[in-house]
Formats: C-alpha cells, sequence, structure tokens
C-alpha cells in the first residue's frame, strides 16, 4: 500500500465540559474512500469528537490535520470550506424555509446574490449520482425524519464535503431506509469521500464500515479493521470494557391487570391514521414498547400520564377508570411517569435536589399542609432517598442541573420509586449513562416489578427490551403494530414490526 | 470571547455581594458624568447621601418615595419569578391611581368605607389589566412583552384623554383629576412627614409576598412554572393557573403603587402621578435579584438617588437627570453580574495549545 | 378649517418617515433573533447627536452621520450584552432606553443650561424631484420632501431585497428561525445578530436625526416621545415584512398628523390622546388576531449558546 496522506488525522483531541472530560486525548484517522465506524456507548465522547471537528465545540487540546495540513476549526464555517460535512442527530435545518433556501443557507453566492439556477442543478446532479432525491420547493417542516437527513446529507454534498460525518443516522431510519442510506453511503465512498459513521448498533457498523474505532469513557480504546474476526459480542466487549452482563430473566409471579389503556388514538402521522391502541399490563410486568424514535412512543406515554391527552381513549389503573386524566390525576391514581427528557421535563435544573425530589408532591402531606411548606420533612426526605440510593454529591441543596446524568437518573428513579407506585411509564431509561448507572437503573426497574409494580418501558434499544420485558409491543407510525409475549419474539421479528411490516405466522415461529 | 457555564454551587456571600458590586460599578461611572459636569463626585455624592438619609424630612421623604418603589418592584418580582414578561406595571399603576381617585371621591359612599374601597379597588383594576395579557397568553398563545408593554400607553393615552376631558379639574381649568374628599386622603402615621398608609401598605406587601414566596406552596408552585413549565406540567401542576394567579398578584401590587400615590401624596390624578414606576419596578426586582427582603433596599436606593438627585442639582452644576442614567446604568450592571455569577468568561487557548 | 388636506398627507407622510425607518430597524433585528427595547433610547440618542454635531458643524449631513453612528455604537453596547454576555434580551433593552434617555438628558441639560437659549438649526428644506413632484395629489404628498425621506423610501425595497434575494439576507432570517441550523450551515449566529443590531441601531439613529434635521429643526426631550416602541408594535402589525411595515408606517404617521391637526385646530370636540393610543390598541388587536399562527421569528428572543448540551 502506498503512504498516501489521511483525509484527516484529529490527535490528542481533549473537550472538557466543567469537571466532565468528555474527549481525552482522542487520536482518529480517516483515509480517503475509507468507512470508519465510530463506537461506542451513549456518553463515551462520539458526538462531542464531532462537534470539536466540525466547530461546533472548541477543544482544550489537540491538532486536526487535513490532507496533511493542520487547520484551526473555530467555526462551522471553517470546518465547511475546509470540506467536512456533518449529519447531526438531530436534523439542524430552518423548518420555515424551503429545501432550496436550507440549501443555499451559508453558500456564498454568485455576484452577492442567491444563485438559485445552479443550486437546482447542483440538487439533480446529486440526485443523479447518489440517488439523494428532493422536492426543492417544500418547506422543511413537510418533511418526515428520513427525508430530513436526506437535506442533511445533500446540504453536505452540496459544499463538496471531503469528510462525511453522520452522527446516529439509522437510529431515525427504518430499515429500508437504512438500505437506501447504505447505497448512497457506498457511492460516495466510491468517490473518494472519507465517511465517519458514529452509532452504537454492532450490526450496522458491521455492515457498513471499513475499519471500527471505538471509544470508551472519553478515550479511543481500540481500533480494528472491520473483518472476518470481528463480531458483535468482541466490539460489545470493546465498547463495555468486559464482557457485557446478560441479565437472565427469571420467571416470576405476573398478577392481575393493573394498567388498562382502550382505545386510544393518537394524532396521525405519515399517511394513515392511527390505530387505537389498546394495552393491558398486569401486576409485576414489564411492557417493553418498541420502535424506531418517533413513532409515537412518547405520545403513547404522554397520553396514559395525562400530559398530552388523545384524541380519543380511556385509562383505568386497577380496574378503576380515570375520569378527567391530567398529571395529577394520574399521580394520584398511582401512576409514575419518568419521561426522556429528565432535565427538560422532570427536573428544575437550577432548583436544589431537594426542591426536587418533592416536585410532584409538595402540595401533600408531609411536605405541606393546608398550603404552607414544612421545609424540614422536604429535606428530611430528600437526605433519606440521597443516603439510600447513593446519590452523588450527597447535597440535598445542590442545583439538580449540576449534576452528573447517572445521578440525575438515580434521583429521578428514587423520586418516582419512593411513592410506591402501581404503574411506572418510563422512557429511555438508560440513555446516556455509563455501565455501572445502566445497571443500577436495571436492577431498580427489576426489584420494582417483583414488588408488583406494572411497568411501560419504551425504548430504543432492542437490547434492554429483550433483557427487561415480560412482554413487547412494536409501535409503527402512532399505532401498536404488533404485541407478544417476549419467548416467541426475536430481534428479527421485532425489527420487522417496526418497519410496519406485520411478521407472519412463520417469521415468528 | 465565550461564556462558560460555571458548574460549581455559587457561595451564598458571593451571590449576596453580586447587586452590591452592581451598584458600586454605576456609582464610580456616575462619578465620571459628575466629573463631566464639573463638579467633585466626593461631594456631590455627600450631597446625595446627606438630602436622602440625613435627619427626619430627608429620611422620612426617601421612605415615602420609595413605597411605590417597592409595590412596583414587588409586581415586577412575582411575575418574572414565574417568567411572566409583565414590562405594564406603569399602566397597571395608573389603573389603580385612577380607580382609587373616582373611588375617593364618590360623595355618597360613607366615610369609613372610602379607605378600605380605594385600596381594593385599587388592586382589582391594576390586576384587571394584568388579567388581559396574561389571558391572551395563555389562551391565544400572544407574547406578553409586546401586549404589556402596549397596554401602558394605551391606558396611559386614556387617562390623558380623561383628564383633559370629563375629568379636567373643574375649578383650575387643568389637566388633573378633582381632588378626593378629605376622608379619602390616607392617614399619616408620624406628624408631620409624608409617612402615610400607603407606605406601610408596601412594606406589608414585602412581608407578604416575602411569606408567599418562601413559605407556601403557591410561592414554591410559581417558581417552578418559572423555572421549568415542562417539567411543571409533568409534575402536575396547573402552569396556566399558577401564570393566571402571578400576572393577578402582581398586578394588584402595581396597583396599589397608584391608590397610595393618589391617597398618600397627590390626592388626585395628575398626569405625572407614576412618572416611570412601572419600569422603576423592574430595576428594583433586578437589583433585589428576585427576592423579597431585597426590594426594600433597592427601593430606597432609587428613592434616594431622585431626592438626592434633586438636591444635588439644586447645589452644584450637575443636571437631575443624573437620576435616570444611574437607574439604567445599574440595572445593566447587576444583569451583567448575575450573568457573570452563572458564568465565567473564557478566551480561547485551542489555537495556542495547537501550535504548540 | 379643513383638516384633511393635501398639506395633512404632506404631512402625515413627514411623520410617518421616522416611524418607517424605526420599523426597519426594529424589523431588521427581530427578524436575526434580537428583539431591540433599545430603540426608544436610540432613537433618542440619535436625535441628540444629530442635532449637537449639526449645530457645531454647521453641516446638516454631518448631524446625520454622527446620528447614524451614536446608533450603531449603542447597537454595539446592546449586542455585547444580550449576544456575547446572553443577558434577557427584555430586560436588558428596558436598561439601554433608561440609560440612554437619562445620558441624553443630562449632556443636552449639560450643554445647553435651562437658562440659556439652545442653538437653532436650520433644518433640512424640501426637494421637489422633477416631473415626479408635478403628479397631481401623489407629487405634492410624496416627491416634494426632504432627501432623508427619499433616503427611507429606497429602504423599503432595498432592505427586502437584502432580506430575500441575497445570502446575506436568507443567513439573517435563518439566524432568526433556528440559530442551531445556521451553525449547523456554516453560518456564525453571533456575528450574524451583531451586524444585524448594529444595523438596527444606525437606523434607528437615522430616525432620530431625522425628527430633529429634518421634521421639526429643534431639540426637545418630548422628541421621541414613544415613537420607538410604536415602531416596536409597527413591526408586529406589518408582520415582519418590509413592505407591510412602510404600510403601517404611513397609516400611523397619518393618525399622527392628524391628532397633531386636531390639538391645533381646537376646533373638533375629539380626545387626540385617542388618537395617539391608537397603534398601540390597533397591535394588541393584530396580535390576538395573528394567535398562535404568529408570524414572528421562531426564535426571537432566544439566546444562542453554541455549547448548549
Amino acid at each position: 500500500m502506498s503512504e498516501e496522506v489521511p483525509v484527516l488525522v484529529l490527535s490528542g483531541i481533549t473537550k472538557t465540559f466543567g469537571n466532565v472530560i468528555a474527549n481525552n486525548a482522542v487520536t482518529l484517522e480517516v483515509r480517503r474512500g475509507e468507512i470508519v465506524g465510530l463506537l461506542g456507548e451513549n456518553g463515551a465522547g462520539k458526538t462531542t469528537l464531532m462537534n470539536v471537528l466540525f466547530g461546533l465545540y472548541r477543544a482544550d487540546e489537540g491538532t486536526i490535520l487535513v490532507e496533511g495540513k493542520q487547520i484551526h476549526v473555530t467555526s462551522t464555517a471553517d470546518a465547511i470550506s475546509l470540506g467536512i460535512g456533518m449529519v447531526q442527530q438531530h436534523s439542524h435545518a430552518v423548518e420555515r424555509h424551503t429545501v432550496l433556501d436550507n440549501l443555499l443557507l451559508g453558500l456564498p453566492g454568485s455576484n452577492g446574490l442567491l444563485d438559485k439556477t445552479s443550486a437546482l442543478q447542483r440538487l439533480k446532479e446529486i440526485g443523479d449520482a447518489y440517488g439523494l432525491r428532493l422536492d426543492p420547493a417544500r418547506p422543511v417542516h413537510t418533511l418526515a425524519v428520513g427525508e430530513r437527513q436526506r437535506l442533511d446529507i445533500i446540504r453536505a454534498l452540496f459544499r463538496r464535503a471531503r469528510v462525511l460525518i453522520l452522527d446516529e443516522p439509522t437510529s431515525v431510519l427504518t430499515p429500508q431506509e437504512v438500505e437506501g442510506l447504505f447505497s448512497a453511503l457506498r457511492a460516495l465512498k466510491a468517490d473518494g469521500v472519507g465517511i465517519i459513521f458514529i452509532s452504537h448498533k454492532l450490526n450496522e457498523v458491521r455492515a457498513i464500515t471499513d475499519r471500527v474505532v471505538v471509544m470508551r469513557r472519553g478515550e479511543v480504546v481500540a481500533g480494528v479493521d472491520n473483518d472476518d474476526t470481528v463480531t458483535n459480542l468482541s466490539l460489545a466487549t470493546m465498547m463495555c470494557g468486559h464482557e457485557p452482563e446478560r441479565v437472565v430473566r427469571v420467571p416470576h409471579q405476573i398478577g392481575d391487570p393493573r394498567l388498562v389503556a382502550r382505545g386510544i388514538e393518537l394524532d396521525s402521522h405519515g399517511s394513515q391514521s392511527p390505530l387505537p391502541i389498546n394495552l393491558t399490563i398486569h401486576s409485576g410486568e414489564i411492557l417493553g414498547i418498541a420502535g424506531v424514535s418517533g413513532n409515537g412512543q412518547v405520545a403513547l406515554a404522554e397520553a396514559i400520564a395525562g400530559v398530552k391527552l388523545p384524541r380519543h381513549g380511556s385509562v383505568s389503573i386497577d380496574g378503576v377508570s380515570i375520569d378527567n386524566p391530567s398529571p395529577a390525576v394520574m399521580q394520584k391514581a398511582g401512576l409514575a411517569f419518568i419521561p426522556e427528557d429528565r432535565i427538560g421535563a422532570g427536573f428544575v435544573g437550577p432548583m436544589a435536589l431537594k426542591d426536587n425530589m418533592v416536585l410532584s408532591r409538595f402540595s401533600d402531606a408531609p411536605f405541606s399542609r393546608k398550603g404552607w411548606i414544612n421545609w424540614k420533612n422536604i429535606l428530611d426526605f430528600a437526605n433519606m432517598q440521597i443516603a439510600e440510593y447513593d446519590i452523588r454529591p450527597p447535597d440535598p441543596r445542590m442545583p439538580v442541573g449540576l449534576m452528573s446524568g447517572g445521578n440525575q437518573q438515580k434521583a429521578i428513579v428514587a423520586r418516582e420509586l419512593a411513592f410506591e407506585p402501581r404503574v411506572l411509564i418510563i422512557a429511555q431509561p438508560t440513555r446516556g449513562l455509563d455501565v455501572s448507572a445502566i445497571a443500577f437503573v436495571h436492577r431498580s426497574l427489576m426489584r420494582l416489578r417483583d414488588s408488583g409494580c406494572a411497568i411501560m418501558l419504551i425504548s430504543d434499544d432492542l437490547d434492554e427490551i429483550f433483557q427487561l420485558s415480560d412482554r413487547v409491543a412494536v409501535m409503527y407510525e402512532n399505532s401498536v403494530v404488533w404485541e407478544t409475549p417476549i419467548e416467541t419474539a426475536t430481534v428479527s421479528t421485532v425489527g420487522l414490526a417496526m418497519n410496519g411490516s406485520l411478521p407472519t405466522q412463520d417469521a415468528a415461529a | 470571547m465565550r461564556l462558560v457555564a460555571r458548574t460549581r454551587k455559587t457561595s451564598r456571600v458571593r451571590e449576596a455581594m453580586l447587586p452590591v458590586a452592581a451598584v458600586l460599578a454605576s456609582l464610580v461611572i456616575c462619578g465620571l458624568l459628575i466629573l463631566i459636569a464639573g463638579a467633585n463626585p466626593i461631594s456631590a455624592f455627600g450631597i446625595m447621601v446627606s438630602a436622602a438619609f440625613g435627619g427626619k424630612f430627608a429620611l422620612t421623604e426617601t421612605l415615602a418615595r420609595s413605597a411605590p418603589l417597592i409595590l412596583a418592584g414587588l409586581a415586577a418580582l412575582v411575575a418574572l419569578r414565574t417568567r411572566f414578561w409583565n414590562i405594564g406595571g406603569e399602566g397597571q399603576i395608573l389603573a389603580g391611581a385612577m380607580a382609587s381617585a373616582w373611588i375617593g371621591a364618590l360623595p355618597n359612599l360613607p366615610a369609613p368605607l372610602l379607605i378600605p374601597c380605594m385600596i381594593v379597588g385599587a388592586a382589582l383594576a391594576g390586576a384587571a389589566l394584568a388579567a388581559l395579557p396574561a389571558t391572551l397568553k395563555l389562551k391565544l398563545g400572544v407574547d406578553e412583552v409586546v401586549s404589556t408593554l402596549m397596554l401602558n400607553f394605551i391606558v396611559m393615552y386614556v387617562m390623558m384623554a380623561l383628564l383633559s376631558g370629563p375629568w379636567k379639574d373643574p375649578l383650575t381649568g387643568w389637566t388633573d383629576s378633582p381632588d378626593i374628599l378629605p376622608a379619602a386622603e390616607f392617614p399619616t402615621f408620624w406628624r408631620g412627614t409624608r409617612l402615610h398608609l400607603g407606605v406601610l401598605i408596601a412594606f406589608g406587601a414585602v412581608v407578604v409576598i416575602g411569606v408567599m414566596l418562601s413559605r407556601t406552596t403557591f410561592g414554591l408552585s410559581m417558581k417552578i412554572v418559572g423555572e421549568n413549565p415542562k417539567a411543571a406540567k409533568h409534575a402536575g401542576l396547573n402552569v396556566a393557573r399558577v401564570t393566571l394567579f402571578a400576572a393577578l398578584v402582581s398586578g394588584a401590587l402595581a396597583g396599589l403603587a397608584g391608590a397610595g400615590e393618589v391617597g398618600g401624596t397627590q390626592f388626585q390624578v395628575i398626569a405625572s402621578i407614576s412618572s416611570g414606576y412601572g419600569y422603576a419596578g423592574i430595576v428594583v426586582a433586578m437589583l433585589a435579584r428576585l427576592s423579597p427582603a431585597g426590594v426594600i433596599p433597592a427601593a430606597l436606593f432609587l428613592a434616594a438617588l431622585t431626592t438626592g438627585a434633586d438636591e444635588m442639582s439644586r447645589q452644584t452644576s450637575v443636571p437631575f437627570f443624573i437620576a435616570d442614567a444611574m437607574q439604567g446604568i445599574s440595572l445593566i450592571a447587576v444583569l451583567v453580574a448575575m450573568t457573570l455569577s452563572r458564568y465565567e468568561i473564557k478566551f480561547d487557548s485551542f489555537e495556542r495549545a495547537s501550535r504548540s | 378649517m379643513n383638516i384633511i388636506d393635501i398639506g395633512f398627507f404632506a404631512a402625515a407622510v413627514r411623520l410617518a418617515i421616522p416611524l418607517l425607518l424605526g420599523t426597519l430597524s426594529e424589523l431588521t433585528s427581530e427578524r436575526s433573533g434580537t428583539l431591540n427595547l433599545g430603540i426608544e433610547g436610540m432613537m433618542l440618542a440619535g436625535a441628540l447627536a444629530g442635532f449637537s454635531t449639526a449645530a457645531a458643524t454647521g453641516s446638516l449631513w454631518l448631524g446625520v452621520l454622527a446620528a447614524i453612528a451614536t446608533g450603531a455604537a449603542i447597537g454595539a453596547i446592546m449586542a455585547v450584552l444580550v449576544l456575547i454576555l446572553r443577558l434577557d434580551q427584555t430586560v436588558t433593552g428596558l436598561g439601554v432606553s433608561m440609560t440612554a434617555t437619562g445620558l441624553v438628558f443630562y449632556s443636552y441639560r449639560l450643554a445647553f443650561t435651562e437658562t440659556g437659549t439652545p442653538p437653532s438649526i436650520t433644518p433640512f428644506s424640501t426637494i421637489a424631484i422633477p416631473y415626479l413632484s408635478e403628479i397631481p395629489f401623489l407629487g405634492p404628498v410624496f416627491f416634494n420632501q426632504y432627501a432623508l425621506t427619499y433616503i427611507a423610501y429606497l429602504m423599503v425595497p432595498a432592505l427586502a431585497f437584502f432580506l430575500y434575494r441575497t445570502p446575506a439576507g436568507l443567513a439573517l432570517r435563518s439566524v432568526g428561525e433556528n440559530p442551531q441550523a445556521a451553525a449547523a450551515a456554516g453560518v456564525n449566529p453571533i456575528r450574524v445578530r451583531f451586524l444585524a443590531l448594529l444595523f438596527a441601531g444606525a437606523l434607528a439613529g437615522l430616525a432620530g436625526a431625522y425628527l430633529n434635521l429634518a421634521a421639526f429643526g429643534s431639540f426637545t426631550f418630548g422628541i421621541v416621545a414613544g415613537r420607538g416602541w410604536i415602531c416596536l408594535a409597527l413591526v408586529v402589525l406589518g408582520r415582519w415584512n418590509p413592505f407591510a411595515c412602510a404600510a403601517a408606517a404611513l397609516l400611523f404617521g397619518a393618525v399622527d398628523a392628524f391628532q397633531l391637526r386636531l390639538q391645533t385646530s381646537g376646533s373638533v370636540d375629539l380626545p387626540y390622546q385617542l388618537f395617539l393610543a391608537l397603534p398601540y390598541a390597533a397591535t394588541l388587536v393584530a396580535m390576538i388576531f395573528n394567535g398562535r399562527r404568529t408570524a414572528g421569528p421562531a426564535a426571537l428572543m432566544q439566546p444562542y449558546d453554541a455549547e448548549r448540551r
């Protein structure tokens, strides 16, 4: 092999946020026409590293070389002009503007004017070359998630990116869309574009990449060529630092129906209007809700928890139907809801931990009487929870926003479990957590299940669903399309259902 | 240069020192302004201090002037804590003033009822005026910054139209409303001073609001809604009700400021009955760092500025308007100080590091 | 006396121009995502800078330049406060207006004491545009005005062209809608918003200068008298569109001229103050009708923090 100069070299990149080290002396190389998989658990520092490369964050230390020349990326404009393109996890486009305007944004134009003619020409070229097509006149807010991602890729190609970063690109796509993306990536690779493919999905990384770089806790821990020796297990072991622990579900007692949701109709999504959703979760049972993110899981959780009422539908708990559901009413009925966006919806970031521990309960005894708050009882309660769940730092006056993600999750789990819920809805319970925090959350959920709580577990992570659930329900376009005991489900049948095609008896068998 | 969020709790002492530092910074800037005017800043500030605090008359006058500022400051504080951007304090004060002047001149009302009715009427008028933008925000999503600001001018011009038309003082023919009845004048509780019932109400309101915010579930609800409405909703709070309640309390407090000026100081509505108290209230609330106890020193500071600047402009070449400038400068200074307590300014070292 | 005559319409245009300039100023900053409550102070500072420079140098155009520079300087201060330090736009804007007002009155009093007579300037005279000014009605109303008026006319299509046809205009509108998206496309949101505030300040300063260098010929404490706040309202009425904003400014220039005539004629028994309240009331009504389908920039009043996680 000739000693070709790599198209991109990152070396010694260090980035800290306050006292959290997100990247510690990270080194990464990408050659022309190479697809590098950047693998790691949530919070391993992959996204931070890419944001540094793209000029969104500034590194504390380190150098970046593009085609052998050292560069200083201080803004996204620098990165773009150096041929670096980025497709972020969540699309960043101006909703109200058209596809064309979003493509033109940031381009220099010709003679000081927006150059629509040549933009349309280029859009057609990209469509012909890579099969990436979009109607330039459509406003972005009418695009589906997959189409928005296509817009982001086209935008990077518009600027003739030589390095393309894709951050968890498949998490918003169905398997078919993933295949379409992969064929576009192969075409790009053939044209000599270097691609960084960030993911924590092992199968996809193995399917598309030439080389895999694994990050853990802000550091690069391994870099291997993607050949026959690489297996899911070997990659997972590198990601976690040890062979991943498989919690084996032990058979256990499942009781009477606790949460019964009947005829819940969510807003329409995509072409078809969604089917009414009927769900029953029994005492001591975990129902896993699987699905590609954005297929109504959040809406279903919010509908049952009374946060955002559905168009139709009713909910009952332990046989008592709830008449005017609202978050307060559902809490009174024994339902706890831990939303995905913990700091945004579960906590008040600038407020002290102790106040956050009673966020939904401070109006009740013993935390207040007749509208008068008993601060001492609140403090005692918070201290008790801090001790029991080992929340750090053990300071009840610490603003929650300054705590680590793992401790925030511990605190919210502690808070909701303290009131012994009969039903728990928990969304993405381990997203962004490190291994030990994940184990803690999983253990807590198991314990709660054993105590008879009915748990609805929403997760994008199929492994997590299979690890914990007794039954699995799959959501697609705001409907539940398939529901089955976990014993009769496989990753491939669930995957098919996530794609909207019902698994046949043959496939399920 | 960029801001980086601090990751550690800031100490309480440091927090308490922020407004002090801001006031000091604005004093330095004003010292420069006084120098430009050709006066000695030290002696000019000396004049201000003695005019504001030296002796019974000065002190009580400053206290009396602080009353509307305290109430307007509390009004702003309650609203801002709940993130209801009520900058309509000025209009709500005028509404309160008009309501109390109208009630105070009603000949058929029994004399002992006059003053209570004026107070309640003013509070209701202020609350009603705040209820409108709050309802528009909650029902229609109308931004309250612009709507409350617009209402200030609408109320002001309606008041001017009344004063030059139906309400014109029949005796003098000036654009003032008729005097309120003698029985409607707020009693003073210290003979020979202007310390009237309105001052007492203002200080009482500090205690009431302070207790409400720190000891009741209402206060905690308002804080939660203000800091994170989404989390408030998830926690089962009724965000709309809490916001409306905060708006009503805010408007009522501003209305009370109007009642105090009519009942205790002017005894009628004049065109300059408020002269910017509503906006000054925002300065007071920010200087107080949204804490009720802080409202008193903050209001006293602004009141002393005006009494002091009055005297300074008489004795030196320094124009009175220094008080207006200083009010704005101290507001900006305290905002900067608050930001610097939550963030630190970082200068980038990346280029240096990567060149090495 | 007949209140509505050709002179009335000419006066309406004359009074509409400062509103027009101020509205375009506010529109520019709001389209970039910054609510500029400092506009009232910027206009007042521009008025004093323009007046005192013109009085000192004898050159009206130097006065105009000084007003523009002063407005832009305050815009820069506002930009540092709300963009770099990320202070709250509402409270900071009020603070900037308060401070500017206080400083303007302070320095005016220092320069021209109460007892002395303030210097007088000879304001701009009108220029009749050949041919155009001879069109019946439209000629005397629109084309026998000050040079600054003609500049203001040109500003409307120029700003619209800039916003909708140039890359920089697209960047400005995008930053006001979604700064994260603009950053991802290589636009620096802070830089764009900074420049927008500089330009907004300059226009506001020009609006202030127009008031005393063209419309009134003198400086008084009440020269701006809330016109900055009206511009805030007119942007809402004009739904953030330059042409609609210009029409709104013209309409309320006419309302202003009408109430002035009412005041001076004294013959009609209509409280002129109610006409002064009209722009504010109309804005409130417009906001009610716009309702949730608000036409405003999506990221208005949202600070941009690149490293927010």
